[in-house]
């Protein structure tokens, strides 16, 4: 499985906010498993998929200098679920970024309905930092192929 | 100009905020790390939000400095502080009880500096 938890970014806004889509689909298997007969997108990828679209907002405002590290998520509120068939938007603001790291606010919704909102905050690591070692990969935000995402949509429309 | 219990009382909050204590935990004397349990992932989230509540700037370090008398910065023997590194430690962190931590200076109770106290002090110079 790749580490993508947002399908595209629909609005980009340098160093103030970010529009980002996830289409939930029945072909992700886990899915088939949370839950059997039940199929409903895990809060804990939601989260993840919050964090892709705040990292990359906050990364990007630094021009991607900076290693940016999913550190804390202080508040999240579960209000609906989404399913299969189900377009999340997620929309993120920045709310702080400095040298140590950031913090962004990010809302969940499908059509008109509010699935979930978060504050997300971010730290900075440098490539030769000792603790960077000591970390997870998983909590990067963005490593190499997550920037990808930043190019979907660029063939264009195929008309 | 907000008194010294407006501004515990909007301290207290933030830590609630950005700890998930009580606000019966949040007394002056409590510890960040030792009582409130705050892990240095914390002190960012913190800073955020005292520069939010109170509408100032805190330039990194000055709250919370880092690499406060670590082993190789020459101010450490036998486990205790050096009077070299209280006196560093004044000049660094001067809105914490240093007079306090130099009776029994323990490198082990340097996190003790911490304490919702000291963040309310810090405020209020930077008030004023």
């Amino acid at each position: 499985m790749r580490w993508y938890w947002i399908d595209r970014f629909i609005e980009f806004e340098s160093g103030k906010r970010a529009k980002s889509v996830k289409n939930v689909s029945l072909a992700e298997e886990h899915l088939h498993d949370h839950f059997p007969g039940f199929p409903v997108m895990p809060g804990s990828l939601m989260i993840e998929g919050m964090a892709q679209t705040g990292g990359i907002l906050l990364g990007e405002h630094y021009k991607f200098e900076y290693n940016v590290i999913l550190a804390k998520v202080p508040k999240v509120t579960f209000h609906s679920w989404a399913c299969p068939g189900d377009q999340l938007i997620y929309a993120a603001e920045l709310q702080d970024a400095r040298e140590e790291g950031g913090s962004v606010t990010v809302t969940a919704t499908v059509g008109e309905r509010l699935v979930a909102e978060a504050e997300i905050v971010f730290v900075h690591l440098n490539s030769d930092d000792p603790q960077l070692s000591r970390i997870d990969q998983k909590n990067f935000v963005f490593r190499t192929n997550l920037l990808d995402i930043l190019t979907v949509g660029q063939a264009g429309v195929g008309g | 100009m907000a008194s010294a219990d407006e501004i515990l009382v909007k301290v207290q909050e933030t830590l609630v905020d950005a700890l998930g204590v009580d606000d019966d935990e949040v007394t002056p004397t409590a510890t960040l790390i030792g009582d409130l349990g705050a892990e240095s992932i914390d002190f960012l989230d913190i800073v955020f939000r005292l520069e939010k509540n109170f509408d100032i700037k805190i330039p990194r370090g000055e709250l919370f400095p880092e690499n406060l008398a670590t082993a190789d910065s020459g101010f450490v023997a036998d486990g205790k502080v050096t009077e070299e590194g209280i006196a560093q430690l004044r000049t660094k962190i001067p809105h914490a009880d240093i007079d306090a931590f130099a009776a029994n200076p323990l490198v082990s109770k340097l996190s003790d500096l911490f304490t919702v106290d000291m963040i309310c002090r810090f405020v209020a110079t930077r008030l004023k």
